[in-house]
């Protein structure tokens, strides 16, 4: 059984809560006692039908005001998959969430009420799964009920958001699927309602879906996490890199290079507690040693010989900034790239985008909570990075306030 | 669980699982002075510690092993506890409740009910200032309750202990922001996307030793509310109106002896056990009538919330 980690972009005026509790409800994922509370909860506020969005909103905030408002994650299993779900708020004020949910996620379901179509918010939810390149999308027409399950309203949503998404930077697999979430049309079983529809259920697809290309299988990366030298008596003179592999393939006889020293050398084993492996590729944890003595610690990265990643202190990124306080320009902030932490000062503030028309605005003066847009960054010492496009991890870094320690942007290397 | 298991850059769900939780443990490791892993015996966290062992092998866990002890311990626990702390030369800091009850700082309930469940707490926080702590790992898991679910794998904790779910800093691709003021520490949860299941079919597929009591035994024992409570280690005694029996039973969770409760099975064996999850998962959908294992299951997991 393998793992799909997706996440769900919709406001709760979309049904996405009442979609995902559905999901859940309908593959068994739910216990009896946690039904209960919410028909409990829902007879208190009067609700009509059991609101299988009190499911998921947790916080009490957001169970007052119906809406979600951090990203929760919910989990649950078919005999063929096990889910993560990754269930992000819709307003534009949490956008910081909404990416946050996002960038760990491999697939997006991007919820559109069939009555209203593709609205500015469809377009910003869709802009920004693209800007974290989610290459799979489930475009769920939501609320078929409320059109007279009318084929023609369906085809022209699918019509006009392919139209739409075939504007935006990198391209995406598109599934369209009919949905009345709130009475389970499609989601787990066909439809009766809607016979023209001849694809597959939400749950069908999601347990067949191939998303192998979240992970990259090209460009060999490891970010040393942790030397391991247990200089006992067992093991005198072990020592061996730890770290996830964050792209690539690694295997034994290899001709790696250590960053930033530039010294090459060959992996001698890739080590588990059950025994060395023949190969190790993303994401798994394992620990390399190598052939010869080279000095390598936390934040090194080793890197295939013939194949480096760039190796710059200076660089531009798409970020979104997170902060009630806002970006100042040449300001330092702490950088953590993998598992590298440098100094940076934003020497520019490029654009930012407007995400309801896409536009760029080159007026950067206040780049605030929210806001995303491209920024130059020089550091303190080198990075080894990759574009984001073609690689995630390698392409992906945070920003820290030094003075609050909070996080206040996430970035994507250009 | 054979690692060729993994075919044409397929991993299994349970080792994506386990090397997402090796990576946060090794973060720990890295970003952290002085972290302690807490240990109760309860097999999240037996699971927890063997992937521990698994981060850093062949060196040894590189922090200690960190038990609250309520005093009212199943005596199978403290022996699993000490042979592991034995078998893999960790280190083990116990913070006894007992201390700061005679301290002053913890009061200890009373009546018929009384547990030292709740005042654990105090002691972890008094543990983790006496021994300057700066990140303490939990086996908690998302899938517990709803407020876990919006749970960082890093989570900030002020000066005081305290988590301010509105203010939780953003959580990016496997980034973790573990910077800090002084006196502020971070609670860590590796165990973050497992769920139930994800830990029974773990230990299986490892086979890591659990204590026995996970698994069907004959015990003394007396009904309260749902659960079947234990009378053989004497802290706790029935009340007019509770009657002893002598039961088969197993225990799904396990901590402070005054609230872990037993349930009736048979199961004596991991995949009777897992059987016996799935099976609840069944009946608490309500498909089918209530047998004794779906209400226990579902008291069961209502205790696991609790933590």
């Amino acid at each position: 059984m393998d793992l799909l980690r997706f996440s769900t972009c919709g406001s709760v005026d979309d049904g996405k809560s009442t979609l995902i509790g559905r999901l859940l409800y309908d593959s068994k994922s739910i216990f009896e006692d946690q039904l209960e509370a919410v028909e409990n909860s829902s007879r208190k506020r009067g609700d009509e039908h059991v609101n299988l969005a009190l499911l998921t909103d947790g916080l009490k905030a957001e169970r007052e005001q119906g809406i979600t408002i951090d990203v929760a994650y919910r989990y649950f299993a078919t005999p063929k998959r096990k889910f993560i779900i990754a269930d992000t708020p819709g307003h534009v004020q949490y956008t910081r969430n909404m990416v946050t949910g996002a960038s760990t996620s491999q697939l997006a379901i991007v919820l559109v009420d069939a009555r209203k179509g593709v609205i500015e918010q469809t377009r910003r939810h869709s802009f920004l799964v693209n800007l974290l390149r989610i290459n799979h999308i489930v475009l769920a027409i939501n609320k078929m009920d409320l059109v007279d399950f009318d084929q023609e309203v369906f085809n022209q949503i699918e019509k006009d958001y392919r139209a739409f998404a075939s504007g935006l930077d990198n391209p995406m697999e598109i599934t369209a699927i009919p949905l009345a979430a709130l009475h389970g049309d499609n989601i787990v079983d066909p439809s009766d309602n809607m016979p023209w529809y001849s694809g597959p259920t939400l749950l069908q697809h999601l347990e067949v879906v191939e998303v192998l290309d979240a992970e990259n299988h090209d460009d060999a990366r490891f970010p040393v996490q942790w030397v391991i030298r247990p200089q006992s008596e067992a093991y005198p003179d072990f020592r061996a890199f730890a770290g996830r592999v964050a792209g690539g393939v690694f295997r034994p006889g290899q001709k790696v290079m250590a960053l930033p020293s530039g010294f090459e050398s060959t992996i001698k084993a890739i080590h588990t507690i059950e025994g060395d492996l023949d190969e190790a590729f993303a994401p798994l944890s394992v620990s390399l040693s190598l052939e010869d003595e080279i000095d390598i610690s936390r934040g090194d990265m080793i890197v295939s010989s013939d194949d480096l990643p760039r190796h710059e202190q200076e660089l531009n990124a798409t970020i979104c900034w997170f902060s009630e306080k806002k970006l100042i320009p040449r300001g330092k902030y702490y950088l953590r790239h993998t598992t590298r932490e440098v100094q940076a000062i934003v020497s520019a503030l490029n654009y930012k985008v407007d995400i309801n028309t896409l536009e760029r605005d080159e007026d950067t003066a206040n780049f605030a909570l929210n806001d995303i847009g491209q920024i130059h960054i020089r550091t303190s010492s080198p990075l080894f990075f990759d574009a984001y496009k073609r690689n995630r991890i390698t392409g992906s870094f945070i920003l820290i306030d030094a003075g609050t320690n909070e996080t206040v942007a996430g970035g994507m290397i250009e | 669980m054979p690692l060729d298991t993994a075919t044409d850059f397929h991993l299994t769900h349970l080792r994506e699982l386990e090397s997402e939780a090796i990576y946060v443990l090794r973060e720990t490791a890295a970003q952290f002075q002085n972290p302690g892993l807490l240990f109760s015996g309860g097999k999240d966290s037996i699971v927890m510690a063997h992937l521990a062992r698994k981060a850093f092998f062949p060196a040894l866990i590189p922090f200690p092993l960190v038990h609250v002890d309520t005093g009212h311990n199943f005596p199978e626990t403290i022996a699993y506890r000490d042979q592991f702390v034995k078998d893999y030369g960790a280190r083990l800091v116990v913070g006894y409740v007992q201390d700061s009850i005679d301290r002053g700082t913890a009061v200890e309930e009373t009546g018929p009910t009384a547990s030292r469940n709740s005042i654990q707490s105090v002691t972890l926080l008094e543990t983790i200032e006496e021994n300057d702590f700066d990140a303490v790992l939990g086996g908690g898991r998302r899938d517990e309750e709803k407020a876990r679910a919006k749970e960082r794998f890093f989570s900030h904790r002020s000066a005081f202990g305290q988590w301010e779910p509105k203010n939780q800093r953003p959580e990016l691709w496997n980034i973790f922001n573990g910077r800090k003021a002084f006196g502020e520490h971070f609670r860590v949860f590796p165990l973050s996307n497992w769920t139930e299941m994800d830990v029974w079919q773990y230990i299986r597929a490892e086979q890591i030793p659990l204590p026995n009591l996970y698994f069907s035994h004959q015990r003394r024992v007396f009904l309260r509310g749902k659960a079947w409570l234990d009378t053989e280690t004497g802290f706790i005694a029935p009340q007019t109106g509770e009657h002893i029996e002598e039961r088969t039973v197993r225990f799904r969770t396990i901590g402070d002896v005054t609230c872990t409760g037993a349930v009736d099975s048979r199961a004596d064996n991991l995949d009777d056990i897992i059987a016996e999850v799935a099976a609840a998962r069944q009946t608490e959908r309500g498909t089918r009538a209530d047998d004794q294992r779906s209400e226990t299951a579902m008291e069961d997991r209502k205790r696991e919330g609790y933590f």
